[in-house]
């Protein structure tokens, strides 16, 4: 079943090659996936790809300002999609803001996943009073609403990048714990942990280098479907003024700058930032979307 | 199991009232535990940490006023004194003043209430109304097109962002099309002591397309949940019988099935509804609707901390009222769950 | 004219891996009154064959030839219309699982009145009433209180019991019963023999009882059917097939009985395993694991008979002669 020709065939077992297979093999999956890919390639060869520089103030041109799609500029080349109110390309600024959103949001991700698997992993192993505790915060931070902390948060530290990604990491860091702590129990009572342990493993040895990888379903599922959702939430911070300061502009801000000519029809400085921005949300989710369909246990009644 | 003797029958209607009874007391105690606990905890973010004195008090207020407001505040005092007269203060209904406004806090909030409480009762209507029918399809007629589409819609949903969703409804309603206002809340009535914006149509007008907003990512969650109860439901035994008594299968999925999936979908659209609160703060934003979310991203821009602690204390105590609420409906809702209290 | 008669029935399911034929040409009759016991392993179709004679079976399985005459008129190929007329009406099925044939969230009350509703049109009171009256029939105390309990507040043989009440409630005239006792205690399990066939006698229904416990099958039925992999191997009045069997599976199934045997005397197991649905040996399929069998099994064996004693063996034991 497995897609790839046979000298890049990994064994059909393993967890990347499931994962690989079950997107290959969705349509829908598949295309989410390689837009996915697309667009990162976008953020990380941003630079080179856009038509200017959005923030070299050089560049820019204030005479410029609100042009609607397709206007040609001042020195003769064709604004694709517009112009905002500073006068900046806006197939540029989504570049960039492109840049920002998918770092901000892998970067939470990243944090949160390592974070959350580590004490997923401790509290299902060690159990006892620091499992309880440790799902008791989990409760704790998974019943209250993630934009309403996140607000909290930042309206009580202030702004900036950092902080951002804390308050992110804070209110995702639950969801990987939980996950992570689930499959971490069902491990922990399999005979080769027996064997580890009687073998006079180090515990971080026996957490890190054999329950782990056989956790990797989940972590891989949650960990697609929270980078969508940081991203997701950033924007909505950065939209409501709370998120990353003006300097490091990301899809949510240039949204936001876009809100206020939206009644007058100037409506490309917010659409197509916005798309852009649904157009990652959407395709990462579909793609963890059917990651959580490959490896549900309950694969039942399909 | 019971090994008892045939039939033996745990489960009596007086019993039935009284469980309730103790059930409900058991769980406010629990619930004045946790408030009492926010208390705390909003106290120790407010009061210890970072320095209080510019937390509550007007930042363009002059040293003097500084000084006295500080011994006003008591803000001077033993921290344990300091968190009592904040206790008993809270109970009376005094969480300080607001800057921007100078009226106490929590009236503030409370006169806003209402507002945010229709709005997100309205989302959750439609979530509902909308979501359950859809899962519902989806999950009859699992694997065909209308399954994909219904569900891949559910994945945009959620993909959305909360705030463009908003400013495209605006776009394309009010600016192109005409059709509904940008924003505001248009006009309200009276209604049994309660303001409304239901009971005129321009109040409606007003309340459709931020309602929408709101209700979108919980429709696609009440769309998968609902799929995936029918997706378990109908495999089982008790389905197969009920054909075999010859019912038709629209009783089948309308009784039988909707009323073991309405206990897990009541369940989670029930503490989604703190999500609900919370994101009116983006929606109120965008649709300039006069709730505690639009106050709350006022205040926090114009630094007017007390009106924040107000907000996130009746918040919390909210929560606490919706999880209560959530878990006596889901007592009711499955018989099952009311008589293991019983024992 | 008998109440059921099938016809070389066939039920096939569309797998990936191939066609499963679940029922493969089964063929019997129950006459009125009669309780017919089917007999046979997990596997052997029993449980199939009663669902393709109530139209229950679910895809990818559907009925692939022969004919299920009910009361002369062939079944297959009614509209799910006709045939949800019939059920709960003049056929009726009860399941293994007592906990999960009923719905635990509904009552007992509205569980039985909506069975009532589906086929006469009568008020609730009307319905209630049938109910009560149903549930008293099987020997439940104070049926008007028990009518708005939930499922789970009865022990099991309740459950079973309100499930036979459910079938009784049109005096259908053929049940059918897969496994209703499996699921219970060794006594209630007899309470509930002894009811079922009062009962059964009382109202001159035809029963098909379907089962792996051959003990169960000769107190109760006045005929039985052994199946194995999809067909009928042996068949015929219960005391005939018990005291003379004729087909060596039947004999197997009787050795590994512990109450057919004197203390001390080894259990006999039948040696191998029953073959998978996909790849049954060609001829007879029992052949793989009979003592009895040689190179002419490879071929498949007609059906013998003498008298109502038949069986479909190239070596039928106990002096059987057709």
């Amino acid at each position: 079943m497995n897609a790839l020709p046979t000298r890049w065939r990994l064994s059909p077992d393993s967890t990347l090659s499931r994962a690989i297979d079950g997107i290959i093999t969705s349509p829908k999956a598949a295309i989410g996936a390689v837009v996915t890919i697309l667009l990162v390639l976008v953020a990380v060869f941003g630079p080179w790809l856009a038509p200017q520089n959005p923030y070299d103030l050089g560049a820019i041109d204030f005479f410029d300002a609100r042009l609607p799609p397709l206007s040609p500029s001042m020195n003769g080349s064709i604004y694709l999609l517009g112009t905002d109110g500073q006068g900046r390309d806006m197939l540029s600024a989504m570049i960039y803001g492109l840049r920002t959103s998918i770092a901000v949001g892998l970067l939470a991700g990243i944090v949160a996943l390592v974070v959350g698997t580590a004490l997923g992993l401790v509290a299902a192993y060690v159990g006892g009073r620091v499992d309880a505790l440790v799902m008791r915060l989990v409760d704790l931070m998974l019943g209250l609403p993630a934009i309403l902390v996140a607000l909290m948060l930042l309206a009580l530290l202030g702004q900036g990048v950092w902080k951002v990604i804390l308050a992110l990491v804070l209110v995702q860091w639950a969801q990987f714990a939980r996950a992570v702590r689930a499959a971490a129990l069902v491990e922990r009572n399999k005979e080769y942990v027996e064997a580890a342990v009687s073998l006079g493993l180090s515990r971080p040895r026996i957490l890190f280098g054999h329950m782990l990888p056989n956790c990797l379903p989940p972590i891989i599922v949650v960990g697609t479907l929270q980078v969508a959702s940081a991203i997701s939430a950033e924007a909505t911070l950065s939209f409501l003024g709370i998120g990353l300061p003006i300097t490091e502009p990301s899809l949510g801000l240039l949204i936001a700058n876009g809100y206020k000519v939206l009644l007058s029809g100037q409506y490309w400085i917010s659409v197509y930032p916005g798309l852009l921005l649904l157009v990652l949300v959407f395709s990462i989710n579909v793609v963890g979307d059917r990651l959580r369909e490959v490896f549900n246990p309950r694969f039942l009644g399909r | 199991m019971s090994g008892a003797a045939e039939g033996d029958d745990n489960g009596k209607t007086a019993v039935c009232a009284r469980t309730m009874t103790v059930f409900i007391i058991r769980r406010l105690l629990q619930s004045l535990g946790v408030l009492l606990a926010t208390s705390v905890i909003v106290f120790l973010g407010v009061f210890a940490i970072g320095n209080p004195a510019d937390i509550l008090i007007a930042a363009d207020a002059t040293q003097a006023e500084r000084q006295a407001a500080i011994v006003a505040l008591g803000l001077d005092r033993p921290l344990v004194e300091q968190y009592w007269i904040f206790l008993t203060n809270a109970l009376q209904g005094d969480l300080g003043r607001s800057f921007v406004f100078n009226q106490p806090a929590i009236g503030l909030i409370l006169a806003r209430l209402p507002a945010t409480l229709e709005l997100a009762f309205i989302a959750l209507l439609i979530a509902l109304i909308a979501g359950i029918p859809l899962g519902l399809i989806a999950g009859l007629k699992p694997q065909s097109l209308v399954d994909e589409t219904i569900m891949t819609g559910s994945i945009l949903g959620f993909s959305l962002p909360n705030f463009w969703q908003g400013m495209m409804l605006i776009m394309i309603f009010s600016v192109w099309l005409g059709w509904l206002p940008a924003g505001g809340r248009g006009d309200t009535t009276q209604f049994l002591g309660v303001t409304t914006s239901l009971l005129n149509w321009d109040g409606i007008a007003h309340l459709i397309l931020p309602a929408t907003n709101l209700a979108l990512f919980n429709l696609a969650l009440v769309i998968r949940l609902t799929r995936t109860g029918v997706r378990e439901i109908m495999p089982l035994d008790f389905i197969k019988f009920a054909r075999a008594k010859g019912l038709t299968e629209r009783r089948i999925v309308l009784v039988h099935v909707l009323k073991n999936i309405m206990i897990p979908v009541v369940t989670v659209v029930g503490m989604e509804f703190g999500s609900i609160i919370a994101f009116a703060v983006v929606t109120e934003t965008i649709f300039s609707w006069p709730g505690i979310g639009k106050l709350l991203i006022d205040s926090i821009m114009l630094l007017d901390r007390p009106v924040v602690v107000s907000y996130l204390l009746v918040v919390v105590f909210m929560f606490i009222v919706i999880n209560l609420l959530v878990d006596i409906a889901y007592s009711l809702l499955d018989p099952r769950i009311r008589l293991r209290d019983a024992q | 004219m008998s109440t059921i008669t099938i016809d070389d029935l066939q039920t096939h399911f569309d797998t990936p891996a191939g066609v499963i034929r679940a029922v493969d040409g089964v063929s019997f009759s129950v006459e009125r009154g009669e309780i017919l016991g089917l007999v046979g392993e997990s596997g052997s179709g029993k449980s199939i064959t009663g669902f393709s004679v109530i139209g229950l079976v679910e895809p990818p399985g559907h009925v692939a030839g022969g004919r299920i005459l009910f009361q002369g008129e062939d079944l297959i190929g009614r509209s799910d219309r006709e045939m949800r007329a019939l059920r709960g009406k003049k056929i009726a099925m009860i399941f293994q699982d007592p906990m999960m044939t009923l719905n635990p969230v509904l009552t007992i009350e509205t569980q039985m009145v909506e069975a009532v509703r589906a086929h006469d049109r009568v008020g609730r009171t009307e319905a209630r009433r049938r109910a009560v009256e149903a549930l008293g029939l099987v020997g439940i105390p104070s049926p008007d209180e028990r009518l708005s309990a939930y499922p789970h507040q009865f022990s099991g043989g309740m459950r079973q019991r309100v499930a036979i009440a459910i079938a009784l409630l049109h005096r259908p005239d053929l049940i059918i019963a897969d496994e209703p006792t499996t699921a219970l205690d060794v006594t209630i399990q007899s309470q509930i023999l002894s009811e079922i066939q009062k009962v059964s006698q009382n109202f001159g229904m035809s029963l098909i009882w379907i089962s792996h416990d051959l003990g169960v099958v000769a107190s109760l039925a006045h005929e039985v059917a052994v199946m194995y992999a999809g067909r009928i191997v042996e068949a015929g009045p219960v005391d005939t097939v018990l005291d003379h069997p004729a087909h060596p599976y039947t004999i197997g199934l009787l050795r590994s009985i512990p109450a057919n045997l004197d203390r001390g005397e080894a259990l006999q197991a039948i040696p191998g395993m029953a073959p998978s649905p996909l790849h049954r040996p060609s001829g007879c399929p029992f052949r793989l694991r009979c003592f009895a069998a040689t190179a002419i099994c490879e071929t498949e064996p007609a059906e013998s008979r003498n008298g109502d004693h038949r069986w479909r063996c190239f070596h039928p034991q106990n002096e059987a002669r057709p």
